[in-house]
């Protein structure tokens, strides 16, 4: 038996370099440097520095305070991937039905896709401003004495609404185009079978879309760690006070505005790690079950 | 006609270069941005139109934050600024990393121009000096608390502007009150109800002489008096004398702004930006309120806002020009033109005799207040501040304040975390000077 392949070692190693120097460069070097910074205290200039061992992560993990914002983190990902996936489902299944029009309405439900985080975060503000803005003057009819910046719940909503209206759209154009993918006969089939269109639904179509909604979960775990900082940096004007803040702004305030490298080094640490186990357990665990067509 | 072309634009560039050789180029980073900003270049303009020999060009790199962390990285890959705008809490990590600037001190004396930290106006002195009082930092928008008020409200209830905190709470608070009006707001706790506060009434603020005798410093922000304050602030909420809008600056300026509170705290840099406003209503101010029942006998407050830092490894002629740059800014007429554009304090007795003698303070009395409760009787504990990762400190006293005043916690258990939690930053700043 002939293996098919390169002659040479050379030409595959020539042809994967490029890529693995991007990596190289742009991740496992910062990675590296990061490490290696979280064992130390270090004067930002350069000029001291101690080595402390562990000390950054003992002092993390005593911190109350850094508990509370990994709590908040958990449970604001969990909400912002949960409203975004399941309002996107809703968006994409009832789109998908439209028989007039149909381009316009997908359209209008991508448009908001183009709108980048820092603007969703204004957007954000002047919805819910104090003083002026229109969603505040709602909640107020309702009873609520909403104020964003004051109320650590208050601004966490707002928070948890800019999210996912951002991402929704995203969602929303891979749901539309799984619901799409599924052939035409199984639907058909489905309702000789079963009449009724919600259990039809999840019987049928949400099985099929599993492929779909596997990956979206990923993308949409990692949007709400990381991607939705400037959306949460826009809303905080910078000043965090006593509002609420994910694990990523954490990170970003300890270093690049109080120059603690150690510190936010050893942050940085943990949420690689986090990511890690989070990729690997998703993998492992629940792909498994998901059949792919 | 290509190559003529070429050759005529080789000509005029080396032309150029020729021109800009006889000048000593200079870099200056500074977060003042919109209106300040346009003043900052006008400052620059003018320095590089008084003489041919060095070239400032003032560049805005974003945020007090953003500034120095890009000057840190900056400095790290050897491209550093020759000047640096840095701001009063991150003092202790400029001045603590000895060798990133050259003390402003002996930058002027090494380049022949004349130094006296007495010319001076007191409350600018020391805060950006080392503990042997040598000037490290030179200050440049340097602004203090002050209270502003709406001299149309006032009027209105019928009471003069207080004097006192207890004045405030018996008398002018509940008349402002009665006259429709939110009687009080601040823009920055930290700044105006922590650090001079306890400036005001001469209280020591931290261990080693406010933290300027070393890095092995103790906070001691776990005071009856100020906690006496915070329980004030909270029953001042309660009863509407009092309303806090978040921890962001602009949302408690707002409101004054809009002639809804009365009188409001923030600091004598916001007179420029006031004025220009058209409020729509008269405005003054006054000194920052103290308690009676702390002090009979308050001090003065001390400068925030930020100072210029000339940074090391630049060449003999490139800190010439730097400290030549100096000279231009702390002379008194270009003192009095960014006092007179922006509000904030001019640095030296001569620019503040000139503006006195041109005739500012009888047009805006409110632009005094600032240099007036800087020049007030120092004290032993007045001259400001020296701590490292001050701006985590901050942020944990923002994050208490806002805490006790939505009620999430009580005075006392705020002020224990807010000491706890700013000691172990300061034990962790002490190891990086290690």
């Amino acid at each position: 038996m002939k293996r098919a392949g390169f002659t040479t070692i050379w030409l595959p190693v020539a042809l994967l370099l490029p890529q693995l120097m991007i990596i190289a460069i742009f991740f496992y070097w910062p990675a590296g440097w990061a490490v290696q910074s979280s064992f130390y205290l270090q004067d930002p200039f350069g000029f001291g520095s101690t080595f402390v061992g562990l000390e950054n992560y003992t002092d993390l993990g005593s911190n109350s305070e850094y508990l509370r914002i990994a709590w908040f983190t958990v449970i604001y990902t969990c909400l912002v991937t949960f409203f975004s996936l399941a309002i996107a489902l809703l968006l994409a299944v009832k789109a998908d039905k439209v028989i007039r029009s149909a381009r316009t309405y997908r359209t209008l439900l991508m448009w908001v896709y183009a709108i980048a985080p820092p603007v969703a975060g204004f957007m954000g503000i002047m919805f819910f401003d104090q003083r002026t803005g229109p969603i505040t003057d709602a909640f107020q009819v309702f009873g609520w004495d909403y104020k964003l910046g004051v109320n650590y719940t208050d601004t966490a909503t707002a928070m948890v609404i800019a999210a996912v209206w951002k991402q929704i759209p995203v969602n929303f154009i891979f749901f539309l185009s799984g619901l799409q993918s599924i052939p035409r006969s199984v639907n058909e089939a489905a309702i000789i079978d079963n009449r009724s269109s919600t259990s039809r639904f999840w019987q049928v179509t949400f099985p099929l879309l599993a492929p779909t909604t596997f990956f979206l979960l990923i993308i949409n775990i990692t949007y709400a760690l990381f991607d939705t900082f400037g959306i949460i940096d826009t809303l905080l004007k910078g000043e965090p006070g006593n509002n609420p803040m994910t694990l990523v702004y954490k990170v970003y305030l300890d270093g690049f505005r109080g120059n603690d490298l150690g510190g936010s080094s050893a942050q940085s640490v943990i949420l690689m790690v986090l990511v890690l186990i989070l990729t690997v357990f998703q993998f492992r665990l629940i792909e498994r079950r998901i059949h792919y067509t | 006609m290509k190559l003529l072309n070429l050759s005529a634009a080789a000509i005029a560039a080396s032309l150029a270069a020729q021109a800009a050789f006889a000048e000593t180029e200079i870099t200056w980073w500074h977060a003042m941005g919109g209106q300040l900003g346009e003043t900052v270049n006008k400052i620059a303009e003018d320095f590089n139109a008084s003489q041919d020999d060095y070239k400032i060009t003032p560049v805005f790199k974003g945020s007090y934050e953003e500034t120095l962390t890009a000057g840190i990285a900056a400095f790290r890959a050897g491209e550093q600024p020759n000047v640096i705008q840095v701001f009063d809490a991150g003092a202790a990590t400029v001045i603590g990393a000895k060798g990133a600037t050259i003390p402003v001190q002996d930058l002027l004396a090494d380049n022949g121009v004349d130094f006296d930290i007495n010319d001076y106006i007191t409350g600018v002195r020391y805060f950006y000096a080392d503990s042997d009082g040598k000037m490290i930092g030179m200050p440049f928008n340097s602004s203090t608390p002050i209270m502003y008020y709406n001299a149309d409200a006032l009027a209105k209830a019928g009471v003069e502007p207080p004097k006192t905190w207890e004045e405030f709470q018996s008398v002018t608070a509940p008349a402002l009150k009665g006259a429709g009006y939110i009687p009080l707001s601040q823009s920055h706790l930290p700044w105006i109800f922590t650090e001079n506060f306890f400036s005001r009434h001469n209280l020591q603020f931290a261990s080693n002489n406010n933290g300027y005798d070393g890095a092995d410093t103790q906070i001691m922000v776990d005071n009856p008096a100020i906690k006496a304050h915070f329980t004030a602030l909270t029953e001042w909420k309660d009863d509407g004398l009092f309303e806090w809008y978040g921890t962001g600056w602009g949302d408690n300026a707002k409101p004054f702004e809009d002639g809804d509170v009365a009188m409001w705290l923030g600091s004598s840099g916001s007179f420029g930006g006031l004025l220009k406003k058209d409020l729509g209503f008269e405005f003054s101010a006054t000194m920052l309120p103290y308690w009676e029942a702390v002090t009979t006998e308050p001090t003065q407050t001390f400068i925030g806002g930020a100072a210029l830092f000339a940074m090391s490894g630049m060449s003999a002629e490139e800190n010439k020009a730097t400290a030549e740059f100096f000279k231009f800014l702390t002379d008194a007429d270009t003192q009095y033109f960014w006092h007179q554009a922006t509000g904030y304090v001019p640095i030296t007795e001569a620019a503040y005799d000139v503006a006195k003698a041109d005739g500012h303070y009888e047009r805006f009395p409110a632009a005094e207040v600032g240099i007036e409760q800087l020049t007030l009787p120092a004290g032993d504990f007045t001259r400001g501040y020296r701590m490292g990762f001050y701006v985590q400190i901050r942020d944990v006293m923002n994050r208490e304040y806002g805490r006790i005043l939505t009620g999430e916690t009580s005075v006392d258990d705020a002020f224990a975390t807010i000491q706890e939690e700013a000691n172990q930053l300061l034990a962790r700043f002490a190891k990086t000077q290690g």
